[in-house]
């Protein structure tokens, strides 16, 4: 099973209660909160919800609703290249759903779900704020502006280089030890 | 006491100052020539980092003494990544580069940095008018710009408050810190400042009615810009933070607030980070704080990032979501000025209502009337996107018409297109057909025509856009942001959206139209807050304007503007198709493409996406794939049973020209 990942998890869950204390109990702060979740996760793990309610005396369900009711919280664990598509005016204009359409056949996954060897991850955004450059798709922090199905293609192709590039790099590297 | 005159600056005010002013000196000193890079979030989406590391590389490799200077944004969009040099022994005039890439950096930084040559083909124009190179004021995009709230952005350094000090800010905080608040507010007034974030309610009755509440009062600076489409508060922010702040502590004094907050969307990592460090250099330099510049004034500002939801722009969402709870917004009265946060009396203002804000109080209130319209004085700041030459951030005096905008400023509608519709105001707003191009832009007269001023996002659309489509988008974001509180914002918005996704699939209903029209109506009528009340505006004005658009759709089942997908399809016109050629064919992201028997392509309509890659693809010598609509229209040609060896399968074309 994913041992690693779990015992990783299970880790950062230990760490989260010390982290929860430096947050007053003030529910003012559970955005703050949730948002610092996620900063550690990179999304919402369940037990982390009744940590975050415990430690402000509130309903589990009250925190889960508030978490629901905002986009950026994500209850799944992303991909290791998270890849958002822009579906502002601007990129739907010049096509941002073809776009999200590409991404999907190509990862045969739908929006707001991850592959399952958790390589990628899908999902749609609102606006990253550079019209300018529609169709937009982040993949990871990185924008990648004036999108065709061809060039999603050609990204798939660069992940996958560098990838072989990096297991070269450190094949030469055990070698040369 | 200081004495009451407006031009005495305080001791504190004077040292820093004097600081700023040094600084500039000593880079003036050092000389050498100076590279501006615009480094906001748009740059770097063009690659505007890898072209600063080009430098970076050159400038070391080569031993230049020239300086990098990132800078915010400048508005230019279309020519991001944008470079200035200013190369002061060349005997040039600073000069304007367009897209410059990491290759092109190099170069200049060699031919123009250490041989004097700024590489004509490759400029933009110049910044200043001279006798060597025509002055980007030559071009209407630039010279029809009234710039105010954006004069420094794209000229300072959003990361160094010294910059901003030397520019003269800061000073309208000085002067204000030691005037009455009410004084202030009758500036503000005086001024007709209108709140921009969409409503154009006036800012100074604002103040007036927060200034008058009882209790612990607050400020905040609402930087929720979640209209799709619209980014000029980010671009503020990150080009020019520190006059947002001036305008906060200016606000807080006229209020009588100890206490400010930033809400900022979490979707704009990099405007979070500027807006912070920002907030704690001015902390550091006594300018926020205990005891402001020295006057006795205390302001503590917090940073506070929102989490994705588009309806927490309206004020009492926002309130809602600070306190931590879902931003559902609540019935008004009472409104914030006197019940908001936490029950303390808040005032929200916008980020360019606060930016402006130093301006007025430097200039007085005269100079800003002076600007724009009577009822609307003053510029507004647009983001133009769409089918456009020249997108990208225009501030312009309100009452300019949304012809010069679209046409004179941005460049019109790009490759020979005809215009046919602007939405305004984002999905709030209304979709104005081009009868109204003569209209002028303010906030009474947008609204008069359906439309609305919004946050200034303004998406053109050329005529091989489908209104219908573009209504359905608005409305599907808007239905999928509705906090579902109001019964007809929930329902009836996702009503709205079956019919019209209905339509675009090409199942519309004879009564489907006046459905829409009577729906829209009361979901106007029957919800709370902005969201809902606006939401049906992109449909009662595309239903409006473009009414036999809609017809079309439900009677012939034909989209006029190619646009919904279902109700198109793409054919291959083998009197024009090249033998043997193959462009469409390696592009088909779904393999629909086929060789037909006569070594010619054909599409399998059963596979095809209809994502129009072959379009692109097909060399414009042949031009030969074609799309209709409504979708039988298209020629079926069979798809041969056994595959057709393509050209480019035979050894001996491979590397034919």
């Amino acid at each position: 099973m994913d041992s690693e990942a779990g015992r990783e998890e299970a880790a950062l869950l230990n760490r989260l209660r010390t982290r929860l204390a430096d947050f007053e109990k003030d529910r003012a702060n559970l955005l703050s909160i949730l948002r610092m979740i996620q900063e550690t996760f990179s999304y919402i793990p369940e037990e982390a919800i009744y940590m975050a309610a415990d430690h402000l005396d509130l309903a589990p369900s009250e925190v889960y609703g508030v978490a629901t009711f905002y986009n950026q919280f994500k209850f799944n664990p992303p991909g290791k290249y998270p890849i958002k598509v822009c579906l502002g005016t601007a990129c739907h204009v010049k096509g941002g759903d073809i776009i999200l359409e590409n991404f999907e056949r190509k990862l045969d996954i739908r929006e707001g779900e991850t592959t399952p060897d958790r390589d990628f991850s899908l999902e749609r955004v609102a606006c990253v704020g550079c019209c300018a450059l529609a169709p937009v798709a982040l993949v990871g922090e990185a924008v990648h502006g004036h999108m065709a199905p061809s060039k999603v293609e050609g990204l798939f192709t660069r992940i996958q280089v560098e990838k072989e590039m990096a297991e070269r790099e450190k094949r030469r590297h055990e070698s040369a030890r | 006491m200081s004495p009451p005159d407006k031009r005495s600056r305080s001791a504190a005010y004077l040292a820093l100052q004097e600081t700023a002013l040094q600084e500039q000196e000593e880079h003036a000193e050092t000389g050498g020539p100076v590279i501006h890079i615009g480094l906001a979030t748009c740059g770097i989406a063009a690659g505007a980092l890898e072209t600063r590391h080009a430098f970076e590389q050159v400038l070391a490799e080569r031993k230049i003494p020239a300086r990098i200077h990132p800078v915010g944004c400048l508005g230019h969009c279309y020519a991001e990544p944008v470079v200035i040099i200013d190369h002061p022994d060349s005997g040039f005039p600073p000069i304007f580069y367009h897209e410059v890439t990491p290759g092109k950096a190099k170069m200049l930084a060699r031919l123009f940095l250490e041989e004097g040559d700024p590489r004509f083909e490759h400029v933009y124009g110049a910044m200043k008018p001279n006798d060597l190179i025509p002055s980007v004021m030559e071009f209407s995009r630039f010279s029809r710009e009234h710039r105010v709230v954006m004069e420094k952005c794209g000229r300072i350094d959003p990361g160094d408050l010294n910059e901003y000090i030397a520019e003269g800010g800061y000073r309208a905080l000085d002067a204000v810190l030691r005037m009455d608040p009410g004084q202030v507010i009758e500036t503000v007034t005086a001024s007709g400042l209108r709140g921009r974030g969409g409503a154009g309610f006036p800012t100074g009755l604002k103040w007036e009615r927060a200034r008058t509440a009882f209790g612990d009062k607050l400020v905040i600076c609402n930087a929720d810009e979640g209209d799709p489409g619209a980014y000029m508060d980010r671009a503020i922010i990150e080009s020019d933070p520190h006059q947002v702040l001036e305008g906060l502590a200016i606000c807080a004094h006229a209020a009588g607030a100890g206490e400010g907050g930033i809400y900022i969307r979490s979707e704009y990592p990099l405007a979070v980070r500027i807006i912070t460090r920002a907030v704690e250099q001015a902390r550091q330099a006594g300018l926020l704080g205990k005891n402001i510049l020295g006057s006795g004034i205390d302001l503590e500002v917090t940073v506070f990032q929102g989490s994705g939801a588009f309806v927490c722009g309206e004020e009492t969402g926002l309130i809602q979501s600070m306190e931590g709870r879902r931003g559902m917004p609540r019935h008004r009265p009472p409104y914030p000025v006197s019940r908001g946060f936490q029950g303390r009396p808040t005032v929200i203002n916008n980020v360019k209502t606060l930016a402006y804000l130093p301006l007025i109080l430097q200039r007085g209130a005269e100079w800003f009337r002076s600007l724009g319209t009577e009822h609307s004085p003053g510029t507004a700041v647009f983001s133009v996107v769409g089918d456009v030459v020249h997108p990208g951030l225009v501030e312009i005096p309100m009452g300019v018409t949304l012809r010069t905008l679209i046409f004179d400023i941005c460049g019109g509608i790009p490759k020979h297109k005809g215009f046919k519709a602007v939405q305004i105001g984002g999905p709030s707003g209304g979709c104005l057909p081009e009868s109204f191009l003569d209209i002028p832009i303010d906030f009474d007269s947008l609204t008069e025509a359906g439309a609305m001023m919004g946050s200034g996002g303004l998406v053109v659309m050329d005529e091989a856009t489908c209104v219908v489509n573009v209504s359905r988008y608005f409305l599907d974001f808007t239905q999928k942001e509705s906090c579902g509180k109001c019964t007809f914002c929930r329902i009836g918005a996702r009503h709205l959206l079956d019919i019209l996704t209905r339509i675009t699939c090409g199942n519309g209903r004879d009564g489907d139209l006046e459905q829409l029209e009577r729906l829209s109506r009361d979901i106007k009528q029957g919800s709370l807050c902005g969201l809902g009340r606006t939401a049906p505006n992109p449909i009662l004005t595309s239903l409006a304007y473009f009414r036999e658009e809609y017809e079309t759709h439900v009677q012939d089942g034909r989209c006029p503007g190619m646009m919904c997908r279902p109700l198109t399809a793409f054919y291959i016109d083998l009197e024009k198709c090249a033998r043997g050629c193959d462009a469409c064919a390696t592009c088909c992201p779904t393999d629909a493409v086929f060789t037909t028997s006569t070594r010619k392509k054909g599409i399998d309509l059963d596979t095809c996406v209809k994502c129009g890659e072959c379009v692109t693809a097909c060399p414009p010598e042949y031009d030969a794939v074609r799309r209709v609509s409504p979708a039988h229209l298209a020629p079926v040609v069979e798809r041969p049973a056994e595959p057709v060896e393509s050209a480019a399968d035979k050894p001996e074309n491979r590397e034919a020209p």
